[in-house]
Order: C-alpha cells, then structure tokens, then sequence
C-alpha cells in the first residue's frame, strides 16, 4: 500500500512539472504584452521597457521559466505587477476564504446526494425517485451563477432572511485561529460571529453545491441499483437481516466506493464554479481575485493561482485513491495464498 | 412434518404476459430428510425455494397455495415476521459462492452477524461460536482464517463458508440452491460430504435444488422431478434411478452418459425444446417431446396420480402399475 | 458458431469473418432505442425548436429582413426598465433593448458557440487519440501526459487563462471552451483502439490481410462512434455553460452579440431593482442545456447493450 502511494506521489511531479510549463505559457507566451496594460496607456516607451528590465521580460524564455521555477519551489511565488506584494501573500489572505466555502460546499453536496441517492435506488421508479431525478437533470443543467442569483433575490431580495454578499459583517469578524470563520467564532466561543458566518456562507455555498450535489445524487442512485442486484444481497436477506441494516451496512457500504471517487472528482469542479460563486456574491476569495488579475493582465498572480489550485486537485486525486484503497479489501489486501 | 408445500403457484407479471413459473406444486420434507429437486432451467425449481424463503422480488410473487413450516403459514407472514424465521429455523445458501459473501465484509462478521440477529449472546460467545462453525465445515486453522476476506479463499472454501453462515443458528431447514453447480468435481464431493456431516449432527432437514441428476443420487433421500411448474414424479431416490416412471425423468436418465458406453454411441438429448412459458400449449408439457405421447397427452392435463410410494404426471399409468419404461 | 477446429486461430478466423456489425446498423438500433425515451424525445424537440429558432434569426439577418418583434440592438433609454407586458414579452433592459429579441438572439450565438466548440475538441482530440492508441509507445506516453496536464487544471480556470492569453470576443471563446475538452475524446478514442487492439479478432484481419483502414473502419468504428456521439451531445451542453459563465465574466462574446451570459452578468447591479432582466436570460440557458442533457443521457442509455430493444 504505502508502495503504490510513494508511487503515486512520484508520478505527479512529472504531471505538476507540465502543468507549470503549460501555465507559463500561456501567461507569458501567448499573452500580449503586459507592460502596456500595467503602466496605463500614456506610458512613455522608456518606462515600457524599463518596467520590462526590471521584471526580466526581455530574458530568453526558458531563463524566465527557470527563474520562475526556482522561486516556485522555494515557495516564492513571484510579485503582483500591481500591488507589488509577495503573489504567496496575495494568495494566503484569501484562500481560506475560498477554502471555507468549498468544504462548507462539498459536505452539503455529499449528505444531501447521497440521501436522495440512497431513497431514490431503494424506492426506484417511485414519485420520489421521479421527482429527486427530475431535480438532479435540472441541478446539471443550470448555471452556477445564475442559481446564485436566484438564490439571492428570492431569500435577500424578496424575503430579506439572508445577506445578499460578504463573508461577514465586520464588527463580528471573529479573532483569527485558522481563518476560517466558521471555526474560529466556535473556538472563540463567539456565537454571534458564527451566527452571522453561518448565515453569510448558506447562500453561496448552496449555489457551489447545486451542481455536484446533482450528479453525486445520480451517481449514488447507480451505484446503489447496482449494489441491490448483488448477489450478497440476496444471502444477507436470507439472513434474516433487517431491511434498513441490509442496505445501509451492506450495499450502501459496497455502493459508497464509486461514489467517493466521484466526490472527489467533484472538488474540480468546485474550485472552478467557486470563480462564478464568489463573483456573485462579492466573497472574498481567490477566484473573484484571480478573475480580475486576469482582466488586468496581473500573471504573476495568475500563474500562481492556478499551479497552487492545480496541486490541491492533484493531490486530492491521489488521496481520494488512496481513500479508494482503504475501502476496497480486495485492493487492500493483495491476495495471500488460494 | 416439517414442511409441508400445499398447491403453491408462483407468478411473474411481466408486460408481454403472466409467467406461470411454479404451478400448483405440493410436498413435503420431514424432520432429518434430504429431498431433492430436480429439473432443468425454467422448470420452477429455484423460484420454488424463494417462495418458501419469501425472498421472491418484483414482479414475482406467490399466487396462491400454503407454505406450512411447522403447521404456520409462511405465506401468510409478514416480512418482519419471516425474518425471524429467515437465517434462523429456515437457511440458504445459494448457486454463487465468488458473489454470495459480501467483499468488503471479513468471514467472521458475516457469521456473526447472523448469530447476533437471532440469538441473544454475547459478542464473545458469538465469536467463539464462529470460529466453531468455520471449523466445523472443515476450514483448516479456523482463528485465522476468520479474519480473512471473501476474496482471500478459494470457491470451496467460500461455499463452506456460505454453509457455516447458513448453519450457524441451527436451523431445522436447509435450502441449497445448486450449492455445487460452480465447483469442480472434487470440491463438489467434499460440500456433499459436507452436507451430509451437517444432517447427521442436528438432524437437520435439507431441501437440496439441482439440475445435475449425479448429486441427486449421491446425496438425497427423496427426489422430486419437476418440468415447466409442475411435479412430473415423485419417489425415492432408489426406485427412481431404478425404475424411473415418467418419460421425461427416463430422457434425463438416459442423457447421463455411462463410463462403459461405446466411444461412437452418440450422446442421448431428449429432442425438441421447452416450451414458451408465454405460451404453454394445452395438455400434458412434455407432449412434444414425449415418444410416448398420445392424442389425449395434447388435450388433456394429467393428474399426479399416487402409487405405492410414489407420485407420477402421465396418462401412461392408470393402476399401480411395476415395471416403467425402462429397465436399468 | 460452429468451428470444428479447436485452435484459437482458425476460431478468430470465422469471427472475423462473420463480423458484420457495420457503423451504420448500430446507429439504426440507438435510434430504435431512444425513441422509445420520452425525455430524450422531448429533449430532441426542444433541440429542434432552439435550432429553428436560430436558423431562423440567422436567416433573417443574412438577409436583412426583420423576423423578430424588436431590434435586439435597438436601445432606447426612455423605454428601459419596463417589466414583462403585453408589447414586452420579456421586458426591457437597462439599455432600453426588448429582452424577448435579445434572447431568441442569443440562441444563435449559444448554439454555434456550443457545436463549434465541440466540434474543435473532437476533432483535435479524435485525431490525438487515435495517433496515441494507434502508434503506441513513446507517442502514446507523450500525448496522454499532456492530456493529463490538462485535466489537472479545472476547466473553467484553463478556459479563463486561455481568454486571457488571447483576449475577448466569440471566436476566442469557441477556441479556449474547445481546447479545454480535448483530453477527454482523446481518451475515448485511444481507450477504444487499445481494447481492440488486443482482441484476437483484429490479429485474424490482419493476417488475412485487411489493411489498417478497413481494420478501422469496420472494427474499431462501431465503438467508438456511439460513445463519441453521446460524449459529444453532452460537450454541447457543458460548452453553452461554459460559454454562459465566460460571458458573465465578461470574458466571452462581446457587444453588439446578444448573449445569455453576457446579459446576465451585466444585469448583476439590478438584482433588486428589476429581477426579470436576469431571470429570462438564465431559463434559457437551462431550457438549452437541460435538452442536450436529456438528449445525451438517453443516447447514453441507448448505446447500454443492457436496455437495447431488439
């Protein structure tokens, strides 16, 4: 087992290694110039080609890359053209933000689809099954931002239950532990903060999880209508086992395998919908931040965000493998003697 | 009598039609008995042991007749009920030993799960239990090979398994569906063996499923034949083999090749085919395919009609008659 | 089958022979198949409608005519902000432009951005694929690694940083939403030739002396179509979102192009004010996108042998 993570893990820096390549380029290669954009249209030619000196863009490619590389792995990330601070800090102050939300979403996502996953397989073809279907096609099916929006007019704009944008308000920021608030305010034993965490971070991270709750749902049904056809099933029946054990302790346990992968797979998807999420509800995270260093033509920023988000999903991959290992005696446990 | 099967008739609705799967079928098994089933796919013998277990599944169910294990009605009980009987007084196991055990589950827990659904001991008691019955089947170093999983033993060792499971709450009544069809010759004898150890030590009843007419003679004490639903004959296990009556069992008998057979004799196959279960043409089942057949076989159902000892479907027996159609 | 000869070889032999499953039998039974699902019927006509409605616009402006109620360019200030009426079906937006044109408008451009896309990640991906499945070895390695590098990074932050590199506007969108799903036929396709490959059928044709060409067509074909044409009809679906959120990023198809997403993500500042300008431009990014989906799960469920009516 540790083997085949050692592995793993050493075949991802090859992988890692050409996603920065694949970063850099397009940031650096196929982008116009950045000089003009970062100066502002009056910048005399001098000041163009100082500013691109000093940022070693005249350097050949490869020496820029090489650069660029060294300080990645030291953990410097380069410089923000704008606000000329470390990208790492940049990046640090707002990705718990982001992070929050994503857990907040993929625990949602993960209890409700599994539930309706289970009931729909269990009572198949039934109205719930029709309806808890009917919903997961229209959950694929709408933009994220889009549900955010209706998210809000419906419970800010017409019910005024919730705030429509923020992370929290700031006389209530709780004392910083993880940066998290959700955490911190419950550590803190400040329940005010966390009441009004709670109530900033429902709407946006409901929206983020609409989409992966949806296919975790279809995904959960399938399994679990497979598992049910098992053969060990039908013996744990003969058993005289209760209903309710039979399909929790015995096919959901089965059927729960495909369903990690697929909620691991779902975490992609969510820091790439947190980008729309956090747009629309102005939460201050890495993606609204990262969008508009794309606009500004700020690519330290970006190559920096995304080689850090492509890590975490590789690295995710990996552990929802190794995950996979755990749960799977057979894979576990290589075959002894026969 | 332990058991006693009275007019069962098992129906599947499906969109093109009813499937009569088990028509009208009536037996019984007494206390230590081993009876057996025989018949080819389609006959009605497995979903006969799932309407007696209740484990039939849409759209399958039991259409009419009783199912009396003990003088109580099975049929009329309700699923929390008949799981009390299930894995209990009544136990199966099943065709699949690769698939029957759940993989993600180690031996001793399946085990012990069945122990603790239905009798009220400690975990400890239960486990000691376990490894009892994993020995008691004839699993070497049995402690160990508790821990094991599913896929860490071989085909006979999961089928002994299986029965360890299945005979864990000592239950009256065995069911084993084609217990040894997926193991080869010599694991098969050894489960049979196996079986029979198990009969003698609690006097348990066995009701014994199988198409394969060489476990029948090996193992049972009864056998019952059925074709398309129906029970063609009924007796046991020496006069059938013996003297067998019906023309279908005679085909079945004749199909089985002999080790001093000529090497150029072509194998025997009963001819035509089985009939459509949609679409079961009037009379006697067998008709087409009998050499024996006669205009009323086509027209008319016959009876099962009783005669010293035993029970045969055919119009070619009026009286209790000796003798058959052939000679062995 | 009937082989006297017991030898793996000659038994392949007589298999490939009797193959006849031909491309085009097997999209016969698919067809025979979905059209007994209802929600992929429906999924096929709301298709059609969307497509007619787009011809239809697009026929219209080719040559001149005006088939819609307004001028989907047409602002005028002293009209905006009106909520749905009898004249406005949809209401008007914050540039006083009818929002029912607009929208019939944007199916145009949500359609051909949707194929296009895709047909660019198929074709590059199928090519791709089959280079890899087909040569192998250090060829294969190559071009699956960089496949992988590209599923490492979530697509809409690659399709983002592709905008970026390449700057705004419909055709760099179709580009960057195209790139982003390359791997994933490149995959399908390489996955289909290397089962294939091996299988002892393709030996025997080869002996025989077929030539790679007619090995592809007839044996390798039939597969890979049915998986390509559902994978497809769902890319279509996920480019209409994705091109949806470049738009609302304000990254995509730029004015005077009436697109959804485009509309949304400039109606964002009157979320409370006038909500109706958001609500119709996101139904029908869901209408269209829900269709396709309908279409591609019931092709997906058509090609499964499991549920095939014979």
């Amino acid at each position: 087992m540790l083997k085949y993570i050692i592995k793993r893990i050493l075949m991802l820096i090859p992988v890692l290694l050409g996603v920065s390549i694949i970063v850099f380029l397009i940031m650096r290669v196929l982008s116009p110039d950045p000089a003009p954009i970062v100066l502002g249209q009056h910048a005399t030619q001098q000041a163009v080609e100082a500013w691109r000196q000093a940022n070693g863009l005249n350097d050949p490619i490869y020496l820029q890359y090489f650069h660029y590389l060294q300080g990645a792995l030291t953990g410097d990330l380069g410089t923000s053209y704008y606000t000329k601070s470390p990208v790492t800090k940049e990046i640090l102050a707002r990705f718990p933000a982001t992070i929050e939300l994503a857990v907040v979403a993929i625990i949602l996502a993960s209890f409700f689809g599994i539930l309706i996953g289970v009931i729909s397989a269990v009572k198949k073809n039934s109205i719930f099954d029709n309806a808890g279907m009917f919903l997961a096609l229209i959950g694929v099916s709408m933009p994220i931002f889009w549900l955010g929006i209706l998210l809000i007019i419906f419970f800010s704009g017409y019910l005024h239950w919730l705030p429509s944008n923020g992370r929290i308000n700031p006389l209530l920021e709780p004392i910083r532990v993880t940066g998290f608030y959700l955490v911190d305010s419950l550590v803190t034993g400040n329940m005010n903060s966390f009441k009004d965490a709670l109530q900033h971070i429902i709407l946006p991270a409901s929206a983020l999880a609409m989409y992966s709750m949806a296919i975790i749902t279809r995904m959960t049904r399938s399994s679990m209508l497979d598992t049910l056809q098992q053969d060990y099933i039908r013996t744990a029946r003969a058993k005289g086992i209760e209903e309710g054990r039979v399909i929790i302790r015995h096919a959901l346990r089965n059927g729960l395998i495909p369903i990690i992968t697929v909620i691991g797979l779902q975490l992609g998807s969510l820091l790439g919908g947190a980008v729309l999420t956090e747009t629309v509800f102005s939460w201050p995270g890495i993606g609204a931040y990262t969008v508009a260093c794309i606009l500004k033509s700020d690519f330290p920023v970006v190559q920096g965000v995304v080689l850090l988000v492509a890590t975490i999903f590789v690295l995710m991959n990996l552990l929802v493998d190794v995950i996979y290992g755990f749960l799977d005696p057979r894979i576990k446990y290589s075959k002894k003697e026969v | 009598m332990l058991l006693e099967v009275k007019n069962l008739c098992t129906e599947f609705k499906l969109k093109r039609g009813i499937v009569k799967a088990v028509d009208d079928i009536s037996f019984t098994i007494d206390k230590g008995e081993i009876l057996a089933i025989v018949g080819e796919s389609g006959s009605g013998k497995s979903v006969t042991s799932l309407s007696i277990m209740g484990l039939l599944q849409k759209p399958g169910r039991v259409a009419g007749g009783e199912i009396l294990f003990k003088s109580q009605d099975l049929n009329k009980l309700s699923q929390k009920e008949l799981k009390k009987i299930r894995g209990n007084h009544i136990s199966m196991i099943f065709q699949e030993p690769m698939t029957s055990l759940n993989p993600v589950w180690r031996i001793k827990d399946q085990i012990m799960e069945s122990i603790m659904t239905h009798m009220q001991i400690s975990k400890k008691e239960a486990l000691a239990r376990t490894i009892e019955m994993i020995d008691t089947v004839g699993i070497p170093s049995a402690a160990q090979r508790a821990n094991d999983f599913p896929h860490q033993m071989s085909g006979g060792m999961r089928q002994r398994v299986m029965t360890a499971m299945a005979l864990a709450c000592e239950p009256e009544l065995l069911i084993a569906d084609e217990p040894t069809t997926a193991l080869d010759v010599t694991i098969q004898a050894q489960i049979l063996e196996l079986l029979y150890r198990m009969r003698e030590k609690f006097n348990m009843a066995v009701l014994l499923i199988t198409h394969d007419l060489g476990v029948v003679s090996e193992a049972a004490d009864r056998v019952i034949v059925m074709y398309c639903g129906k029970i063609v004959e009924e007796a046991d296990v020496r006069s059938l083999f013996s003297h067998p009556l019906h023309p279908y069992t005679v085909g079945l008998l004749q199909s089985i090749p002999q080790i001093d057979d000529d090497c150029d004799k072509r194998l025997y196959m009963i001819k035509g085919m089985v009939p459509n279960p949609l679409n079961m043409p009037p009379g006697c089942p067998f008709s087409d395919r009998c050499d024996h057949s006669m205009e009323r076989c086509t027209k008319e159902m016959p009876e099962l009609k009783e005669m010293s000892g035993r029970k045969v479907r055919c119009f070619l027996y009026k009286e209790a008659v000796e003798g058959g159609l052939a000679e062995k | 089958m009937k082989v006297k000869n017991s030898s793996n070889w000659s038994e392949s032999l007589v298999q490939a022979a009797e193959y006849v499953e031909r491309p085009e039998s097997q999209l016969k039974v698919m067809w025979e198949t979905l059209r007994q699902n209802k929600a992929a019927v429906v999924g096929l006509i709301i298709i059609g409608l969307l497509v007619l409605i787009a011809l239809t616009v697009w026929g219209s402006e080719l040559m001149g005519k005006q088939i819609l109620p307004y001028d989907p360019n047409y602002s005028d200030m002293s009209e905006s902000f009106i909520p749905p009426n009898a004249s406005h079906w949809f209401g008007t937006d914050q540039l006083g432009r009818d929002m029912f044109s607009r929208i019939l408008a944007g199916t145009k451009i949500s359609l051909f951005v949707g194929v296009a896309a895709v047909a660019i990640s198929l074709t590059v991906g199928v090519i791709l694929g089959a280079i890899a499945g087909y040569r192998g070895g250090k060829t294969d390695t190559f071009i699956m690694r960089l496949m992988d590098m590209m599923l490492a990074i979530p697509s809409i932050l690659l399709a983002i940083a592709f905008m970026a590199a390449l700057g705004k506007g419909l055709d760099k969108a179709i580009i960057a939403i195209g790139l982003v799903s390359i791997p994933e036929y490149a995959r399908i396709v390489r996955g289909s030739i290397l089962s294939v490959k091996e299988n002892d059928f393709v030996q025997a044709a080869k002996v025989i002396g077929n030539r790679s060409s007619r090995i592809i067509y007839k044996h390798i074909l039939p597969n890979v179509i049915s998986v390509i044409v559902v994978r497809a009809t769902l890319g279509i679906s996920s480019a209409v979102l994705d091109t949806a959120a470049l738009g609302f990023l304000g990254l995509g198809v730029q004015p005077p192009f009436a697109e959804w997403g485009d509309m949304l993500g400039r109606a964002r500042g009157f979320i409370f004010t006038a909500p109706y300008t958001l609500i119709f431009p996101g139904i029908a990014i869901t209408i269209t996108v829900l269709a396709f989906n309908l279409l591609g799960d019931g092709l997906r469920d058509a090609i499964d042998p499991k549920s095939r009516i014979k």
